[in-house]
């Protein structure tokens, strides 16, 4: 017997000593004010939603939950929910997310599924729906499966905007959008166009098939592949890696051996290019790289001459889509704007934007143009993400 | 103990039973409160009952896999192929919906489905019982998860939130309780009694913990692990409907791992993998316990990879703690 409750004592003690690790403590005086501004905005809430238990609870509680110190911007708690744990690109989107919120002194809740899968982003949704958060930020692993899961959260009164990858037009209010599917298309075409000296084979090697980001991208791609001046390349295939280092590394592979007359590879997604620029270099080929990637691990493989594949690549500030997103969760939460078309706000040092009509039928932000990573400058750009 | 013979049969006598209750169920009680307590202490949004069973959404949509799987650890063998029937069930259920039919003739034809691929299973298992299980099972599961990729070519298919009823499969409540928490209540009383209280289940402890006694003893084996192996398939195909449900579609890279879930939910209530060990509320407790603890880790926003580690944790130190006890009654007995 006595071994018996040592060991549940033992199991409780190790659970909570691994959450007092993680969950914060508010100190006294922030749950006072938490526990007062919390509920108005929580009784906001509840008359949207009907969940009278949470608002109690709230109003109750405040000072319990790490997540909920509320301070004295109205209790409000803004929430980012990535794709996937354990990728670089997103940590730097939370980062910019983190950093406005912070900064507003609005609570940010962080929430990273382990593995990339809408099961899991729909668990966490439910997480979040539960304890009363004001707004999700969402980078979406499937267009379509979010869909009943955010209508629940929009329908309790939650604002919700997506980043990044995109979730279909009824799931969400706003889309801050990286840059313009066209422009992000037309780039990447003219990119290879130039490397490949306007004639012959190349591919994509994208994330997952049913990222939406990397499908619009593609698709853009290949409507300017339409253009006469593009007439003699050739998109021999498009392979899929699933944003997972090792599948990415052996569909490049596969590539290489399937195409001996391959000049370029184009890898939209930054798991992919880094993979890409692995293999190209271990097999000693001539096959070039471009694409989207995180400078910091792409710099030693950005260069002209024959030793790197390659010569230059794009990507947004992806601290800088955090950023924005933030600005429009904040501006959702206190109504500013609604995500309709025509809508004006400003984002901080990052300017004023207006809210724009998107391709799938929903409203979207859009950041900038992707920015080129050159030999000349990657130097500077790799330490700082 | 031993009947008159001297044999020992690990088929249950009644009073066997609650020994067995008060050794092992009574503990996952223990540790089901321990979460409880814990949960509502650092989460003040925990004690909801609103909250409480959508969170039960969030876990049982798998856990119906869990049902069969208890029978089949209870046999002393192992499916892991469930996974990939779920997303096999799940996009017939979508490419015949898409293809025109109407949505009770799709979820017929995902049931089916299911079944035929757990059939299959057992089929192998049946006719070649050399093979073991956890080998013919990675095969199947890497054809059905194929099969899955094959239809769809990478795509997802949809549009199932548009017939309300099937919606409601995972959305949808009555009061505050979800459709799918009474569904799951029905199906676990229905195997809990099966396992319990008929000959079916006292045959599945018998072929358990000596399949060859049991074959002598003129106990059906191979009709009975075609059959579990079956209604492994079919209730995977149960956990497709739910999930496409929940989603409003399907993939073929869903439900990766449930098979892995499923069985450490089983094993975490008593139903050890050695066969003929266990008791079903053993299972079901299982499955609110590691559910509710992640509901309420989530709640306080732990980093999931923490929370997988807080997870493994508990499961190591759950089975491990009772196999410690056990030493000690031994020993006890031994003295006196």
């Amino acid at each position: 017997m006595k071994k018996k409750l040592v060991s549940v004592m033992l199991c409780a003690a190790m659970a909570m000593t691994l959450l007092a690790g993680c969950g914060g403590s508010p100190s006294d005086s922030d749950s006072a004010a938490g526990g007062d501004a919390n509920a108005p905005s929580q009784g906001e809430d509840s008359t949207s939603g009907g969940d009278k238990e949470q608002a109690d609870a709230s109003a109750d509680d405040a000072d319990q939950n790490g997540s909920d110190q509320a301070t004295g911007t109205g209790g409000k708690s803004c929430a980012i929910l990535v794709k996937s744990a354990g990728n670089p690109y997103n940590k730097k989107m939370i980062e910019g997310f983190q950093e406005i919120m912070d900064a507003e002194g609005v609570t940010c809740v962080v929430k990273e599924p382990e593995e990339a899968s809408a099961e899991a982003q729909i668990k966490m949704i439910n997480e979040l729906v539960a304890q009363g958060i004001s707004s999700i930020a969402i980078a979406g692993n499937d267009p379509d499966a979010l869909q009943p899961a955010l209508e629940e959260a929009m329908n309790q009164g939650i604002k919700v905007c997506c980043m990044d990858s995109s979730v279909n037009a009824d799931s969400r209010q706003l889309f801050v959008n990286q840059a313009g599917i066209e422009i992000i298309g037309e780039t990447l075409m003219e990119a290879v166009y130039d490397i490949t000296g306007g004639e012959g084979q190349w591919a994509i090697l994208s994330a997952t098939s049913q990222a939406t980001n990397q499908n619009a991208w593609i698709d853009a791609m290949k409507t300017v592949m339409e253009d006469e001046k593009y007439s003699k390349l050739e998109l021999v295939e498009v392979a899929y890696g699933d944003d997972e280092y090792q599948k990415s590394v052996d569909q490049t592979q596969a590539l290489l051996a399937n195409y001996p007359d391959l000049k370029v590879i184009c890898a939209p997604t930054t798991v992919g290019i880094m993979a890409a620029a692995k293999v190209l270099k271990d097999e000693q080929t001539d096959v070039k790289l471009t694409g989207l990637g995180l400078p910091s691990e792409m710099a030693d493989y950005i260069g002209t001459d024959d030793a790197h594949s390659c010569p230059y690549m794009y990507l947004w500030n992806p601290i800088d889509i955090g950023r924005l997103t933030a600005y429009v969760s904040l501006a959702l939460v206190d109504g500013s704007i609604t995500g309709a078309e025509g809508e004006n706000f400003t984002a901080g040092d990052l300017g004023d934007y207006t809210i724009e009509a998107a391709a799938d039928g929903g409203t979207e932000v859009v950041l900038g143009p992707p920015f080129a990573f050159t030999p000349d400058n990657i130097e500077e750009w790799k330490n700082v993400y | 103990m031993a009947t008159k013979s001297g044999r020992v049969i690990s088929a249950q006598k009644p009073f066997d039973w609650k020994k067995a209750l008060l050794k092992w169920e009574v503990f996952l009680v223990v540790i089901f409160i321990a979460v409880n307590i814990m949960n509502a202490f650092i989460s003040p949004y925990y004690l909801s009952v609103n909250g409480l069973f959508t969170a039960t959404s969030s876990f049982l949509e798998k856990s119906f896999i869990v049902l069969p799987m208890a029978y089949v650890l209870l046999l002393g063998e192992i499916d892991i192929s469930v996974g990939a029937t779920v997303a096999l069930s799940a996009c017939m259920l979508g490419i015949s919906f898409n293809a025109g039919m109407p949505m009770g003739a799709a979820v017929l034809i995902c049931l089916l489905t299911g079944a035929a691929c757990g059939a299959l299973n057992g089929l192998i298992l049946t006719r070649f019982q050399e093979l073991a299980p956890m080998i013919v099972t990675l095969g199947t599961q890497i054809l059905y998860r194929g099969l899955a990729e094959i239809l769809l070519e990478d795509q997802a298919t949809g549009g199932f939130t548009k017939v309300a009823w099937f919606k409601n499969l995972y959305w949808g409540k009555v009061g505050v309780v979800p459709i799918m928490f009474i569904i799951f209540v029905i199906c676990a009383a229905v195997f809990g009694v099966v396992m319990h209280g008929t000959t079916f289940g006292r045959r599945m402890y018998a072929i358990g913990s000596n399949p060859l006694a049991a074959k002598y003893s003129g106990i059906q084996v191979q009709r009975i692990r075609f059959i579990i192996y079956t209604l492994t398939g079919l209730f995977s195909a149960v956990t497709a409907l739910f999930l496409a449900s929940g989603m409003g579609s399907a993939r073929s890279n869903i439900a990766s791992g449930y098979e892995l879930e499923a069985i450490s939910m089983a094993v975490l209530g008593g139903i050890l993998t050695d066969g003929g060990k266990g008791n079903f509320p053993g299972a079901i407790l299982a499955i609110f316990i590691l559910g509710f603890l992640r509901y309420g880790l989530g709640l306080v926003n732990v980093a999931s990879q923490l929370m997988m580690v807080i997870i493994g944790l508990l499961l190591i130190v759950v089975v491990m703690a009772p196999n410690l006890n056990l030493g000690r009654f031994f020993k006890k007995k031994a003295a006196k």
